[in-house]
């Protein structure tokens, strides 16, 4: 059998993507390089946007990335079904892209935060947090300026409705609206988050927990059940 | 050639954290009667053509797909002169 190929995408800004792809290695998946400039996903069964500072966060965070030609791929895959997981910044570039709902916006302490969150897992319906269980208490860094998850009211009492919000802070760091960390699209099959779980999957390197993992274990388990 | 004025804010009912650190920074500079501070973005579109309606209707989609995120913000357009 071969392996789960997940992509993952680096633009010029990109930070986490050598850690994503370690990630997605660790769980015995097989990590493909996308890079942002090429019209190409590679055939991969799974993208990981990762975060960063894409394009120097210029104009406004995810703006411009939007716009790269790898993401004239990606959109419509994502439309068709195609699993795919932002964080951080690849969080922005999903909303940017309309591929999630609401935008993210400079956290109301107008401060940098990093540190280490706790989080309660909310759906477990998607192919990226189904390794957890439902009400899960987790531990994962963040590292943001601009991660107050807004929508318009209409656009929360949706999310709240159809169980589209995916992981909420405890102890709500940036002003997020109900308390919001990550989402996913109407279909499951795009979710995006502030937090790191790539950050979060190996005691070594000083990572808070081992949490993040169950990030990778869930979508390895999607591809490999599918 | 023709100066096209696009400003972009923060809807109405979106925090503004920047404003509101300045509207709190004024009092301590000696700036007193101020309620209210918001803070946007001012671009200033050069046109190589007239400011004619086509190339506002331009504009105002340039706006649409890329200097505003209609999501959050409001844009206005207008020509300087």
């Amino acid at each position: 059998m071969s392996a789960a190929r997940v992509g993952v995408v680096t633009f010029p800004g990109t930070l986490d993507d050598q850690d994503a792809a370690r990630a997605v290695r660790l769980v015995g998946a097989q990590a493909v390089p996308l890079w942002h400039a090429d019209h190409d996903l590679k055939g991969v069964d799974a993208v990981f946007l990762p975060g960063g500072f894409s394009y120097g966060d210029y104009l406004r965070c995810g703006a411009i990335s939007r716009f790269a030609p790898l993401m004239d791929e990606l959109v419509p895959a994502a439309k068709a079904g195609l699993p795919v997981l932002g964080t951080c910044n690849g969080f922005q570039i999903l909303c940017e892209a309309h591929l999630l709902p609401g935008a993210l916006t400079r956290n109301a302490s107008l401060h940098y935060i990093c540190r280490d969150q706790k989080l309660r897992i909310e759906q477990t319906a998607t192919p990226w947090t189904n390794a957890f269980a439902p009400g899960q208490e987790i531990v994962l860094p963040i590292k943001h300026g601009e991660g107050r998850y807004v929508a318009d009211a209409d656009t929360l009492a949706e999310l709240e409705a159809n169980g589209q919000v995916v992981v909420r802070y405890l102890g709500n760091p940036n002003g997020s609206l109900n308390d919001i960390a990550g989402i996913r699209n109407a279909a499951g099959n795009v979710v995006g988050l502030m937090p790191h779980p790539e950050h979060a999957v190996e005691e070594l390197v000083g990572a808070p927990s081992t949490d993040g993992l169950g990030f990778f274990t869930s979508i390895l388990k999607n591809l490999v059940d599918a | 050639m023709a100066r096209v004025i696009v400003d972009v804010m923060l809807k109405p009912e979106i925090l503004d954290p920047q404003g509101q650190a300045i509207a709190r920074a004024l009092p301590r500079l000696g700036f007193s009667g101020v309620s209210a501070v918001r803070q946007g973005k001012r671009f200033e579109v050069e046109l190589d053509g007239p400011a004619d309606e086509a190339a506002l209707a331009e504009v105002r989609k340039m706006a649409e797909t890329l200097l505003a995120n209609t999501v959050i913000e409001d844009y206005s357009v207008r020509v300087e002169g």
